[in-house]
């Protein structure tokens, strides 16, 4: 028989003792009911107790085994896993028919079957990251053990093309070995992540202060939404927008100046990823500003300085922690920001100061390598792994600091909605 | 040091110039902000809307033994340079599934070539001068124009810009978002109630609150990294399938929505729990029969919005092979597939400038659906948002 066809039958025969443990108890529990004994719950508890007992660990035996033959490769035959399964949940229907007696508490039982399961959906979200962690880190370990971390933190040559030949047992074959100093990638990351961050803090921060120092509620009520728009577009539809409309306008402003510009410069790229950061930036700082105490504003204007220097000289130093914890949570969405450099930033690692020529970033590396047709093995793939590792320690450090920052934003003035 | 009256006066007379400038400086930062978008969507718009076009030309087709044979022998000479090879590709296959078409000729209207279509656009001149002079006698005649493109709603992609369609995309997009909702909804909405609702305080549940924060902020590629190490490696997950690519993004969208709930459970007032709590609910009672109905506009909406960030997303579904060429839609969770905005990726890396407007008007279409699912999230919060 066909796996799916065994499965829905399994799941078919599972459905069924359920409902014959829920009827059949239900049943017991209204008739010893009937006999006038006080009972500890009421008979749909226990009847839902029953099918629980009958269905989980049925189902916990079957997800183990799967696990154990999709990953340890053991040997055990489907069917006899499901025959056991299947007895599993005929010994815990009789165990769950057991139960129905007026000294159980079948609800208590129930709240405590559930709170686990809530428990255990909890630890998935830990699973997840410790799953980053591992994946990303024992790949790069493997990568490490080809090539020196040294050369990796240090080099200023980023040249991973010959590692195929490696791989393929040809080393001596190419021309020059492969290469992997990541410093120009940085380089080119740090570079278009300044050029976003120049945008969009100013842009951010301004806009947040208008909307909530200036503007009237109708203006505010108007601009959110809009502003929200903005962070809603796809990031692929901004490197669209970047590659096509932003860098050959860039290239024919410089021409303007005289200045030769890259189809593929840094400054495009830069720009449109600092517009898709503005809204991050202003509804973040938009927060904070809010929650600085009026008492701090009215006792400004009340001792006769103008809105202006109000904001500058007491909104915005209260705010600070709060504007600086933004600004850090956006520049680690710069760093990690994919799409947008993979469609208009270069794909050659350069050096350089100059964001009008091409330079290529962590990410794009990281794309780079694990797209090409590249076994999974070849120093190549496993480079995307310790560029990830490293992506993921700097965001994380920058989210680590930045959510300290706010924390003391938020003690200072007492505010929980942040 | 005293100052003279008009010295203050002058003095403050700068200082609400000041005051001024700063208000309209901040007014501009808001407003240029806007003007981005404005200037984006139009220019998306313009760059799009030829896509939803497309030339066709109405030519006589002959079906009989010589363009069975010889599928190019359909059309008279002339034309033929025109017209799609898409048109002439199946021609053999529709005359042997349907013989009552033998020996007869119809005047059919058909796909153009890309470089017709784009003649007629204004776009580009790449025809020869001949196949030019065929056409404009064509368009005179009234027998070549640009139509309403209905094949780029209803086929895969293509090599052949004027047959290329977002319709197998879409409906990589539908299978993977499913998969996706399937696992993150029912997770996240039990985490959330497990922390808000069941949690002790204690160090434990610190960690999972941190980690979920964390995970929040963890570049998207990253999960791409992860689906590739732990389900394709490691687990076996079919490479390209709406399955790896859906499990994928259902933990990334893991965090917003278990977030979302968690301020829709928090929003529901105590006086409900402490109610239920006394006419004897246990606690699992009190959740279910109570917290949830109460918060559950809050928790779609944030759903909702987790579908759309999750149905934009593309780094990680690159890193997971989700940019294949599909040219025929299978539903199907485990074949390979694509999704719309991979596909709006790969044309937009094609060297065709024909497929230029294809990617626009994909954009289109994304932002549409993306835009409708904003809104429905919008409608639902003010429609069912109760303030207590």
């Amino acid at each position: 028989m066909p796996m799916n066809i065994v499965f829905l039958l399994f799941c078919a025969v599972l459905v069924v003792l359920g409902g014959i443990a829920f009827t059949l108890s239900r049943a017991k529990a209204t008739h010893v009911r009937a006999t006038g004994m006080t009972m500890h719950a009421q008979p749909d508890q226990y009847a839902w107790f029953a099918v629980l007992v009958t269905a989980g660990p049925a189902l916990l035996v079957s997800a183990l085994g799967a696990f154990v033959l999709l990953l340890m490769g053991a040997d055990i035959p489907t069917f006899y896993l499901l025959a056991a399964s299947l007895v599993i949940a005929l010994i815990g229907l009789v165990m769950g028919l057991n139960q129905v007696r007026s000294d159980f508490h079948a609800r208590r039982a129930i709240e405590g079957v559930i709170r686990k399961l809530l428990a255990a959906a909890a630890m998935i979200s830990i699973l997840t990251t410790l799953g980053i962690l591992l994946s990303i880190i024992s790949e790069a370990l493997r990568f490490f053990q080809m090539h020196s971390f040294w050369d990796f933190v240090t080099g200023t040559t980023w040249n991973p093309g010959a590692s195929f030949l490696d791989a393929a047992g040809r080393g001596d074959e190419g021309g020059s070995a492969a290469q992997f100093g990541s410093i120009p990638l940085f380089a080119g990351t740090f570079m278009i992540t300044l050029i976003a961050m120049l945008v969009a803090i100013p842009f951010g921060l301004g806009a947040a202060i208008y909307m909530v120092e200036f503007a009237p509620l109708r203006v505010r009520k108007a601009a959110k939404p809009v502003i929200e728009v903005l962070a809603g577009i796809p990031t692929v539809v901004y490197g669209v927008f970047a590659a096509l409309t932003v860098a050959p306008l860039v290239v024919d402003i410089a021409g303007l100046f005289g200045l030769d510009a890259s189809y593929s410069n840094a400054l495009a790229p830069g720009l449109v990823m600092g517009i898709m950061i503005i809204p991050f930036i202003s509804s973040l700082s938009d927060d904070v500003i809010n929650s600085v105490p009026n008492s701090l504003r009215e006792g400004a204007l009340a001792l006769g300085i103008t809105k202006s220097e109000m904001v500058r000289n007491v909104v915005v130093p209260a705010a600070a922690p709060g504007i600086i914890s933004a600004s850090l949570l956006a520049v680690s969405r710069a760093l990690g920001e994919t799409m947008i450099v993979v469609m208009a930033a270069g794909m050659r690692p350069n050096l350089t100061a100059n964001p009008l020529e091409d330079m290529t970033t962590v990410t794009v590396s990281i794309v780079a390598a694990l797209t090409g047709d590249q076994e999974f093995e070849s120093a190549q793939t496993l480079s995307a792994f310790a560029l990830g590792l490293v992506l993921f320690i700097v965001t994380l450090t920058l989210n680590v600091v930045s959510v300290f920052m706010i924390r003391r934003f938020r003690e200072k003035y007492r505010v929980n909605n942040l | 040091m005293s100052q003279s009256f008009e010295e203050i006066s002058a003095q403050l007379k700068k200082r609400h110039r000041r005051s001024a400038r700063m208000k309209w400086m901040t007014m501009g930062a808001l407003i240029l902000s806007a003007a981005f978008l404005v200037v984006f969507i139009s220019d998306m718009v313009v760059r799009g809307w030829p896509a939803f076009q497309q030339a066709q030309i109405q030519v006589e087709v002959s079906y009989d033994e010589q363009s069975r044979k010889l599928p190019l022998a359909a059309v008279d000479k002339d034309v033929r340079p025109l017209i799609s090879r898409g048109f002439f590709r199946p021609l053999p296959r529709k005359m042997e599934n349907n013989p009552a078409l033998m020996g007869t000729t119809q005047t059919q209207w058909v796909i153009a070539d890309s470089r017709v279509d784009q003649y007629l656009k204004g776009n580009e001149d790449r025809l020869r001068p001949a196949d030019k002079e065929t056409l404009q006698a064509l368009v005179e005649e009234g027998r070549a124009e640009l139509k309403f493109n209905t094949t780029f709603f209803t086929t895969g992609d293509s090599k052949m810009p004027e047959l290329a369609g977002i319709a197998s995309a879409a409906i990589g997009t539908v299978m993977t978002m499913l998969v996706t909702m399937a696992v993150c909804f029912p997770i996240g909405v039990m985490t959330a109630v497990y922390l808000e609702e069941f949690a002790p305080d204690n160090k434990l549940t610190q960690i999972i609150e941190i980690n979920i924060n964390n995970l929040a902020a963890v570049p998207s590629i990253l999960f791409g990294l992860l689906g590739l190490a732990i389900y394709i490696s490691f687990f076996g997950v079919p490479r390209s399938s709406p399955l790896v690519g859906g499990l994928t993004l259902a933990l990334m969208t893991l965090p917003v929505i278990i977030i979302s709930t968690r301020a829709a459970l928090r929003s529901v007032p105590d006086s409900i729990r402490h109610a239920a709590f006394g006419v004897g609910c246990s606690r699992w009672q009190v959740v279910r029969d109570h917290v949830l109905p109460v918060s559950l506009p809050g928790i779609l909406t944030g759903s909702i919005i987790g579908l759309a960030q999750a149905m934009g997303e593309t780094a990680p579904l690159i890193i997971v092979g989700m940019v294949a060429f599909i040219p025929d839609a299978s539903i199907s969770i485990t074949g390979a597939s694509t999704v719309m905005p991979a596909q709006i990726f790969t044309w937009a890396s094609e060297p065709n400038s024909a497929f230029a407007e294809k990617t626009a008007g994909g954009i289109l279409v994304l932002l549409a659906v993306l835009i409708f699912l904003n809104a429905l999230a919008v409608w639902l919060r003010n429609k069912f948002e109760r303030r207590w």
